[in-house]
Parts: C-alpha cells; structure tokens; sequence
C-alpha cells in the first residue's frame, strides 16, 4: 500500500508539471533571454558574464523604462556551457519569440547556427561563435561583433611581431598555442597554421582536453622542455586560473604569454598570486568603473539591490564589463530596429535587420555612456564581425593595466580567409539556404 | 478489478509462450503506442523536441546497456562512446554517400559500432566485474580521443565538430534544421520500436537465456554447454548495436551538431545510470529508466515557472541535482532493483486486488 501510495503521489505531481509549458512573453514587452552558465566548471568565467548581461538590461528598465518605453523581459537559462543543455534552452525559448540568443558557447552557438537561421531568431555571438560567421551573406542570422576568433589570432601574431620589431622577426619564431580542446579552443587553429607558413614560425599545439582542464601539469612540462619564444591561450573557465599557474610555476615568462580576450578574467590571474604579474591577454572593452554606464548600473541597479552580484568589487571587472557590452549590442539592435520601422513592440526578424545596420559611431557612443569603453562599430549586410581594434593589457598582480594602443587586426589577411572559410561551410552543409532576407543597411554596400 | 484473469484460457503453447501472456497488459501496451503515435497531436513542438525525441533516443541507449549489463552481467562503461562510434560512422557514410536514404545509414551505423563494441568485449573472457568496467573505460577514453585526433572522422573540419546536414527521404527533410520535429519524432518511434521488438525477442529467445545464464553463474552454464566467447561477445555486439543506433539518432535527429566533448563519460554514466534505475534485466526498466534520468530534471526547472516563483536559474539547476540524488538514493533504498521491479511490485497488488492473499 506505501508503495501505491507513493506511486499516486508521483503520478499527482506529473499531472500537476505537465501543463508547465513556459507561458510566452507578455505582450508588450521585449523578449531578450540570457543562455548564462552560474554553474559547472566554467561558471567561474560565466557568472560575471552573467551578472553584467543582466544588470544593464535592468538598469535601461529602471532607467529609461527598457528600450524605446517598453520594458525588457529578462530571462535567464542556465546551460552549464553544456551544449545538449543549451540545446534544450533554445527549444523551450524558442515558441516565446525571442528578439536575440546569445548562447554564450561556441559549441551551442555550433549547433544553433542552422537551426536559428531555420527558424529566423537572430544569434547574437560577441567575439565567440564560428569566425566564419563574419560572412553576412552565407550567415544572415548569425553575428559576431565586434571582431572573430581569426581577427583575434592575427591580432595576437601582429602584437607578438611588433615586440620582435617586425613581421619578418617572426621568422624562426616558435610559438606555442595552448587551447581548450574543443570548438572554442579549435578556431583560431586553421589562421595560426596559415599564418606559421606565410611568416615562417613555427607553431606548437598544446591541446587541454575539457575533463582534465585543471591538470595541466603535463602541457606545461612540454612547454618547459620546447621553450616556446611566446605563448598563446585559447583558454575558458576553469582552464585558464590553471594554465595562469602552470605557467608561473614552470617560470615560463609571463609577458610572453598572452591570452585571448575570454582568458583575461580578474579570477583567471588572481589566484596564481605573484607569479601571474606581466601575464597579458587581448581585450576589446573597457575595465573598471570609470565610465558613464557602469556609473548609471552602480546608481540605478545596485544600489537598489536589484544586482545579481555578490559584491560591488565584482562590477567594473573585465568579463562584467563585456557582459555589459553584449547586453548593449542587444539593446542598440532593438532601438535601431524601433527607429527603421517606427515600431515599438519589434519582431526577431526587425531585430536582425536593425542589427545588421548597427552604427555606432563615436556620437552614439557617448550618449549611452560607453565612450572609451569600446570602439566604434559598424556592421553591413556582408560584414557581421565588424573587425574592430583590440588592446593588450597586462596583470599587474592586482589589476588590469592597459599596455597597449588599440590596435586592429589583420583584417586584410583574415577577411579573405573568412570567406572562403564560410563558402567551405556552406559547402559542407549543402544544401545550405541561400540568403533571402535583404539587406538591412542603408548603405547598401 | 484491473487484472481479471477469470476465463483467460491458453490453448496453445504458442499462447502460453506470449510476450504479453495476459489480456490487461496487452490492452495497456497498445494503449502506450497508440498513445506514442498520436502524441504529436496533442503536444507542442517544445515538448516534442525537448522531451519525447531524446527521452526516446535514451530509451534506446538504454535497452543497449541493458543487454550486455542487465541480461549478460557485464558492466559497461564506455556506453557513450559506443554511441559515438554510431554518430561519427553515420557523418561519414552520409558525406561520403549523400544520395542514399538517412535510414539505411542510421541502422548501418550500428555495424560499425558493433564491430568495435566486439573488439572492446574481447577482455570480458578473461577479466569480470569491476575490472571488466575498467577495460571498458579505456574504450571510452580510447574512442573519445579518436574522435578529437583523428581528423577523417570529422571531416577535418576546424571546429572538430560533425555538423548534420540536410538529408531528404520519403518527400521529407528528415534530417538538419529544416526537419518538422514530427518528421523526426516519427521515424525514432519507427526504429525505437522496431529494436524493441528485434531486442525483446532475442532475450525471450536461445541467445537471450545464453547472456542470461552467462550473467547467473557462467561456469554452470560452461558446464551446460554455453560458450562463454559466443555469449559474452554477441551481448557486446548487440549491445554496441543498439547504442550505436541510438547514438546515430541522438546527433540525427535531436542535437544536429555534436562535439567530441558530446560524448564523454558523462552520458556513459547517464545511460548507467538509468539503467540501474529503471531496472537492471529489464526492457521496460530501460524507458522508465530514461524517463526518470532525462525528463525529471526539465520537469524540476518548469517547476518555479509553473507557479510563477522568480527563482534564479542557477539556484533550480542546484536545487534539481539536490532533488535528483536525493531521489535516486530514496527510490533505489526503498526499491534495490528499480523502477521495473516497483512496476512489477504494484502489478502483482493489482492482479490480487480487491482480495489481496
């Protein structure tokens, strides 16, 4: 009889959860969910993500009422940087008529970048995501603002050529690339190996396998016995505070070891302490609290306690400010979407048109408050990337320091590379649909 | 009341023999398929896509596992990159013969993954238990690094992803973005039900008791005459089989894209476990098993959503691996062999109620 019983409490709780299909959007709001991982072995990395995406999409509702005077319905997923999890989000999202996705991944970005070009919701993946992407013509649906993974690469390089006095001081350079070995960690692979034959360096991989990403004892006694000339890491969550050690304990010189923008988390260089001084890594947005926005977030969003932080030191740190940034994209393609059609209340597919004639120049910089926080950015029909210029900074055992100019890629070389990479895409995907949406610029390049 | 089994007469072996030897429980089984063929009815494309495909590919996974685990006694845990072997076989085989219907491939695939499921049971001769599982995680490892190092399995493509394309049949697109969910959900019930059934009768069947008297006591059953090599390496066989198959479908018709990373040990576990759950040595443990495994944790995160709590993501996504284990510790105190035995348990009330002995 317990045993029945327990049986009708089970079947009583299934009858109650099946009709728990998400309610969609209300009307009169914009839908913009966040895909955040607050859990798992990249949450390190994904919570100030988080927590920036989300307050800035809270400070424009309590500031100026959301977007154009309608509020900003804001969701959260919780992926786990799990692809099958992301996946899930997607689909549960999807019949809510979300205006953006941000996976956050650049193995969900993988798999939602046929589905979401299906099903017309624009992706939105900020410096992550396939770099063939950049291709608008091949990817109307997807975008990868404000540069790829292959302009980063050849940023790297470029900055590495300028501290040996040239590009041709590449040669007979060894240069050494320790990446997480998965789709993220993989991108920049075919420009690296590209470019090592063009400028003749050589090039060392030093793959980290996703279960075993906090030992790398192993990578960084290769690295020791090869003596690379500079490092470079693809690194992401929990990798990066453990290669960050590595490195300092093999007393590999740290500012010859340079990062990509997602390895420049404040947790990544603060628990190797001392040892992780010098350590550089590229950036494309601003850090700390000196700028207008992150001004208005402090005074419209913390202190009223609707921050999803856990401490006030956490905001102004890097990945907050980047995912302040992305939340800004977001929001700046729905205003531009508003302002072409005259609409408040937008659909995705306006939303995608309003991204894909993103402007933003010096001016409108300013007025959102993002003024030295990042450069100009304008994407067209052909160019979803943007290609904009990164900086390096430097872990001076406390903080950030910015120690380079703002420098752009190699944009010349990459652009080529990025086509013919998006034709091998599409190739490998036929048959995939041919670009119907016009072009959304007025430009009309 | 539930069961009467009054005036239900055998007439022939063949009738006493019967999958379903008692009227109720074939009444129910058609119930549950008619119920599966017209779920697309009834449910929306959400629950169809995030429920009711992977809870089948699962399903399958499972009775795979159930096989060499539950039937043949032999603890496997390279599950998920058995069924990885059955993905990356059927990426090859449709890139390199794209005209050639996606079904064909999907149930070719399961050859291949076999074939290796074979050379990775040769070890269980010699070795048993707790150290047959850990040749077999040398197999998922093994499998998992080739599928990152070696090139050719993806296409050398730079993300090291196999990505699906766009496969028509039947006048449909059954497989790639462009696929209906119920296109997709369709043929998975084909093939799901199709194994079953191949599966079911095997067990019920000369090789069936073969695994199982493997499983029992293998040298009596030396004595009696089995052959350890054709018992244990055919239930690796079939079991790879069926986990190919499913893993196949499992990148096919639900993810659309898979990493290596897609396939770790964390689904060889989730399979594991789902078939401890549900009930080792039994088929209808595997799809209570999978149902309990994948589909209580998105029930648990429409929970706060259904009565309008605002609860954060990340504090449902702890709360539900509290819930779960919790869950799985209880039900497997009170029941030690699964979901399958409390079914049978509750059956057995039914059948005596109202005058229970």
């Amino acid at each position: 009889m317990k045993i029945l019983k327990s049986f009708g409490l089970t079947a009583a709780a299934f009858a109650l959860l099946l009709p728990a299909v998400p309610a969609s959007a209300e009307d009169g709001e914009l839908f913009l969910p966040l895909l955040t991982y607050r859990t798992g072995p990249f949450a390190g990395s994904g919570i100030p993500i988080a927590d920036g995406m989300h307050d800035y999409l809270a400070m424009l509702n309590e500031r100026d009422g959301g977007i154009g005077g309608v509020k900003i319905k804001i969701e959260e997923c919780e992926t786990g940087y799990n692809t099958q999890k992301g996946v899930e989000c997607y689909d549960s999202l999807k019949s809510q008529n979300p205006l953006v996705i941000n996976p956050y991944s650049t193995g969900i970005t993988l798999q939602l970048i046929p589905k979401a070009s299906v099903d017309g919701i624009p992706v939105l993946s900020m410096a992550y995501g396939l770099s063939a992407a950049a291709d608008g013509q091949v990817f109307p649906w997807v975008f990868n603002p404000p540069l790829s993974y292959w302009d980063g690469a050849s940023a790297a390089i470029k900055y590495i050529a300028e501290q040996e006095g040239g590009m041709d001081a590449l040669k007979g350079k060894k240069i050494g690339y320790i990446f997480l070995d998965a789709g993220y960690g993989r991108e920049p692979i075919p420009l690296l190996e590209d470019f090592a034959k063009e400028y003749g360096f050589t090039l060392t991989q030093y793959p980290v396998p996703f279960d075993t990403m906090q030992n790398q004892s192993s990578q960084w006694l290769n690295v020791r016995r090869d003596r690379p000339d500079y490092m470079i890491m693809w690194g992401w969550g929990a990798m990066n505070p453990t290669a960050v050690r590595e490195a300092a304990k093999v007393r590999y010189p740290m500012d010859k070891f340079i990062g990509v923008w997602w390895s420049g988390g404040e947790d990544d260089a603060r628990p190797a302490g001392a040892g992780a001084k010098g350590y550089k890594t590229m950036n494309f947005n601003g850090v700390g609290t000196d700028f207008p926005v992150i001004q208005d977030i402090l005074t419209y969003v913390y202190d009223k306690g609707n921050s999803t932080v856990s401490d006030k030191s956490r905001i102004g740190e890097n990945l907050y400010n980047r995912g302040v940034m992305n939340s800004f994209l977001m929001a700046e393609a729905v205003r531009n979407a508003q302002a072409k059609t005259g609409k408040s209340l937008v659909t995705p597919a306006e939303v995608r048109d309003g991204m894909e004639a993103l402007d933003l120049d010096a001016g409108r910089l300013e007025e959102a408050g993002f003024a030295d926080f990042m450069r100009p950015l304008s994407l067209s029909c052909t160019d979803h990337a943007g290609e904009t210029d990164v900086y390096i900074q430097q872990w001076n055992g406390e903080a950030w320091e910015k120690v380079s100019d703002w420098f752009p890629p190699m944009v010349e070389k990459v652009r080529p590379m990025l086509e013919q990479a998006a034709a091998e895409y599409e190739k490998a995907n036929a048959p995939w649909p041919k670009r119907e949406v016009p072009c959304a610029d007025d430009a009309g390049q | 009341m539930f069961y009467r089994e009054a005036g239900q007469f055998k007439t022939s072996y063949a009738a006493d023999q019967a999958a379903f030897p008692v009227r109720e429980d074939r009444v129910g089984v058609a119930l549950i398929c008619v119920a599966a063929v017209l779920a697309p009815l009834f449910v929306g494309e959400f629950v169809l896509n995030t429920i009711l495909i992977p809870f089948l590919i699962f399903s399958l996974a499972a009775i795979g596992l159930n096989v060499l685990t539950g039937y043949c006694g032999q603890l496997s845990l390279g599950t998920g990159a058995f069924m990885g072997v059955g993905a990356y076989a059927c990426y090859k085989l449709t890139t390199i013969f794209p005209d050639v219907n996606i079904i064909v491939f999907i149930l070719a695939s399961g050859l291949f993954s076999a074939a290796v499921g074979v050379m990775f049971g040769l070890p269980s001769l010699r070795i048993k238990g707790f150290y047959l599982a850990v040749a077999t995680l040398a197999a998922q490892f093994f499998l998992e690094w080739c599928f990152i190092r070696i090139p050719w399995l993806y296409n050398y493509n730079p993300s090291g992803a196999i990505e699906v394309p766009t496969r028509t049949g039947f006048g449909l697109a059954l497989t790639g973005p462009t696929a209906a969910p119920t296109t997709r959900y369709y043929v998975i019930l084909a093939i799901v039900a199709l194994v079953t059934w191949v599966v079911g009768n095997l067990l019920r069947g000369r090789i069936g008791r073969m695994w199982m008297m493997i499983r029992d006591m293998d040298i009596a059953a030396e004595l009696i005459g089995v052959r350890p090599l054709a018992a244990k390496l055919s239930a690796f066989a079939v079991s790879s089989f069926v986990c190919g198959v499913a893993g196949a479908m499992f990148v096919f018709f639900w993810l659309g894209a898979a990493e290596p990373a897609s396939f770790n040990i964390r689904l060889s576990f989730q399979v594991l476990f789902m078939v401890i759950l549900g009930g080792l040595g039994s088929m209808a443990g595997s799809y209570m098993g999978a149902a309990f495994i994948f589909i209580m944790p998105i029930l648990i995160r429409m929970v706060p959503g259904a009565f309008g709590l605002d609860i954060d993501a990340a504090t449902v996504e702890h709360l539900n691996f509290v819930i779960i284990g919790a869950l799985i510790v209880g039900i497997l105190i009170l029941e030690p062999h699964g979901l399958a035995r409390l079914w049978s348990v509750l059956r057995q009330k039914l059948r005596v109620w109202p005058f229970p002995y």
